[in-house]
């Protein structure tokens, strides 16, 4: 047996149940709080808003929206989902198995993105009926959608290995990933800020991400679609450089 | 019979400079019952947790079956079903889904009909759809056990399998202990209850101190470890022995109102009835007796003294 893909069933399936367990938490609570800015900004204030690049605003924010909750969403999946074997003591039979490290990791970013791509498919049908959308490049847009369930379920993944504690899991994602995205350009173009907090964006990834992103939905990017891509592959290099080190050391999982 | 475990110069020392082993050599022969017995801190988790996996060694090499647990840990964990000292369950899940789980977590191919029949061996088939989290402790055990065994495993662990299990639960264990042996399952049970290496183990090894200090059959061991202890509350404290009674092996205790004889209940003379006619010459009154076996605890100290 080269690849336990029955352990890698195992674990998919188990982490799939959870979610369908806690369905009113994974899914119906990033639904509903998405659809809560659509009616917000798209229908209230955004019919004020002028068009940005020839989109009118309530759809402007939609791919901004979807990467918002994509990203959340990856991370608190995938870090709660290997976190709690650690804190139940349950990780014990993980530790103890047949399975590789890298079955281990398939099994749990697999699910975790899988559960985010749903969230974020249930959003874009969401979206639809509140604003026209168009999607010029839907093929596009299914690689961004996966690349970044993918790379973001593989950095919530070491944010769960790193956590000791509850307080540590919600940390990164309230401090650091929140303000990121909200800083991202979801909301609005980074041509729109002055000079120096335009170049200051160049160093938040997010952007990147919402930037391509949209560009596969409307065909108008911040930055070149060639940039956003890269982008995204340096971060899903360095998350996977990180998923190597913990199991090559066995940090925070074997003493 | 050729082991089916077998540990060698296993070595660990933790990332805080405590050294839980130190150079460990041992051989499980298959299809044994082998007890694993030692004080708390003694290394008996380490030991089981290097051979499962869940803790990396610092040196030394142990291989299952022929399989080295590093270079080859498919074919060595696959043979290896683990139940933990603690109670680690998946607290929200239902019984059959957490069983069911385990046995895919290991690489074998589902079947319901196997599962069925584990869960109903440990009584655990009417609550195959409960939520684990209500379950009793007891039961708890149970699924741990369920979980443990989903794979079909050839070596079985059991760490610590009776802390605080009620009789009822402890005499199942016991008695599924034994079925599994029968189908050639080898058994490593850790423990610090003597009855239970007593009741259930083939050979039983001591550690201390991250050492294995003895590993013998059972029935050699029970000779060395069967020491008993007669203590007899005097109506009268005593100041000394009585020098009538020098030729007994007395000791005086509890402040001179008790007489301690200790004296080996595998022999066919214990020597009591000797004892008991020389106090009652001697002039010794004693208003309560008992007979107490020795405390492993106590044997460790003595084992761990011979040592040194």
């Amino acid at each position: 047996m080269i690849v336990n893909h029955r352990a890698v069933g195992a674990i998919y399936r188990f982490e799939m149940a959870r979610a369908w367990r806690t369905v009113m938490q994974s899914v119906i609570s990033p639904v509903l709080s998405t659809s809560l800015y659509f009616v917000v900004f798209g229908a209230a204030i955004g019919s004020r808003i002028q068009e940005i690049d020839g989109v009118a605003y309530g759809a402007y924010i939609v791919p901004g929206l979807i990467m918002l909750t994509l990203l959340t969403q990856s991370i608190a999946n995938a870090s709660f989902g290997i976190y709690f074997p650690r804190f139940a003591g349950t990780i014990y039979e993980l530790l103890s198995a047949p399975v590789s490290f890298f079955e281990v990791v398939v099994a749990y970013v697999g699910a975790a993105a899988t559960k985010s791509i749903i969230i974020g498919l249930i959003m874009l049908g969401t979206a639809a009926l509140f604003v026209p959308l168009r999607i010029e490049h839907p093929v596009w847009m299914v690689c961004f959608l996966l690349l970044t369930a993918i790379t973001f379920s593989l950095f919530g993944f070491i944010i769960g290995i790193w956590a000791d504690g509850f307080e540590k899991l919600q940390l990164v994602p309230l401090l650091i990933v929140t303000p990121l995205t909200f800083l991202g350009g979801a909301f609005y173009s980074i041509d729109m800020l002055p000079p120096f907090w335009r170049t200051v964006s160049l160093f938040n990834p997010v952007v990147y991400l919402v930037s391509g992103f949209r560009w596969s939905f409307f065909g108008q990017s911040d930055v070149g679609v060639e940039v956003s891509l890269a982008m995204t592959f340096l971060f899903l290099a360095l998350c996977l450089t990180g998923v190597w080190w913990i199991f090559k050391t066995g940090y925070r999982l074997k003493a | 019979m050729s082991p089916i475990i077998s540990i060698t110069g296993l070595a660990k020392t933790y990332a805080t400079g405590f050294q839980a082993l130190k150079s460990v050599d041992l051989e499980i022969e298959k299809g044994e019952i082998f007890a694993l017995l030692g004080p708390n801190g003694a290394g008996k988790t380490t030991l089981i947790s290097i051979v499962c996996g869940i803790v990396m060694p610092s040196e030394g090499t142990v291989t299952v079956g022929g399989h080295d647990i590093q270079s080859d840990f498919r074919a060595a964990r696959e043979m290896i079903g683990l139940v933990p000292q603690e109670l680690f369950t998946d607290h929200f899940e239902s019984v059959w889904a957490s069983v069911s789980y385990s046995r895919g977590l290991f690489g074998k191919k589902r079947d319901d009909a196997f599962v069925e029949k584990t869960l109903k061996d440990l009584s655990l088939w009417d609550k195959r759809d409960s939520k684990i989290l209500t379950l009793s402790g007891g039961m708890k055990r149970r699924v741990l056990i369920a979980k443990a065994l989903a794979h079909e495993p050839r070596v079985l662990f059991l760490d610590e399998p009776t802390a605080g299990v009620d009789v009822e639960l402890r005499r199942d264990m016991w008695a599924l202990v034994r079925k599994l042996r029968e189908t050639g399952v080898t058994i490593i049970l850790t423990t610090h209850y003597i009855e239970e290496a007593e009741e259930m183990a083939d050979r039983i090894g001591v550690i201390s101190k991250g050492e294995i200090i003895v590993v013998e059959k059972k029935a050699d061991l029970m000779t060395k470890l069967g020491r008993k202890e007669l203590r007899l509350a005097l109506q009268e404290p005593l100041s000394e022995i009585p020098t009538s009674l020098a030729g007994h092996q007395l000791e005086l205790g509890a402040e001179g109102s008790e007489l301690v004889y200790t004296y080996d209940a595998q022999r066919d003379r214990t020597g009591i009835t000797g004892l008991l006619t020389d106090l009652a010459a001697a002039g010794v009154h004693f208003r309560d007796l008992q007979t107490k076996q020795s405390s492993l605890e106590e044997i460790f100290v003595d084992l761990v003294k011979d040592k040194r």
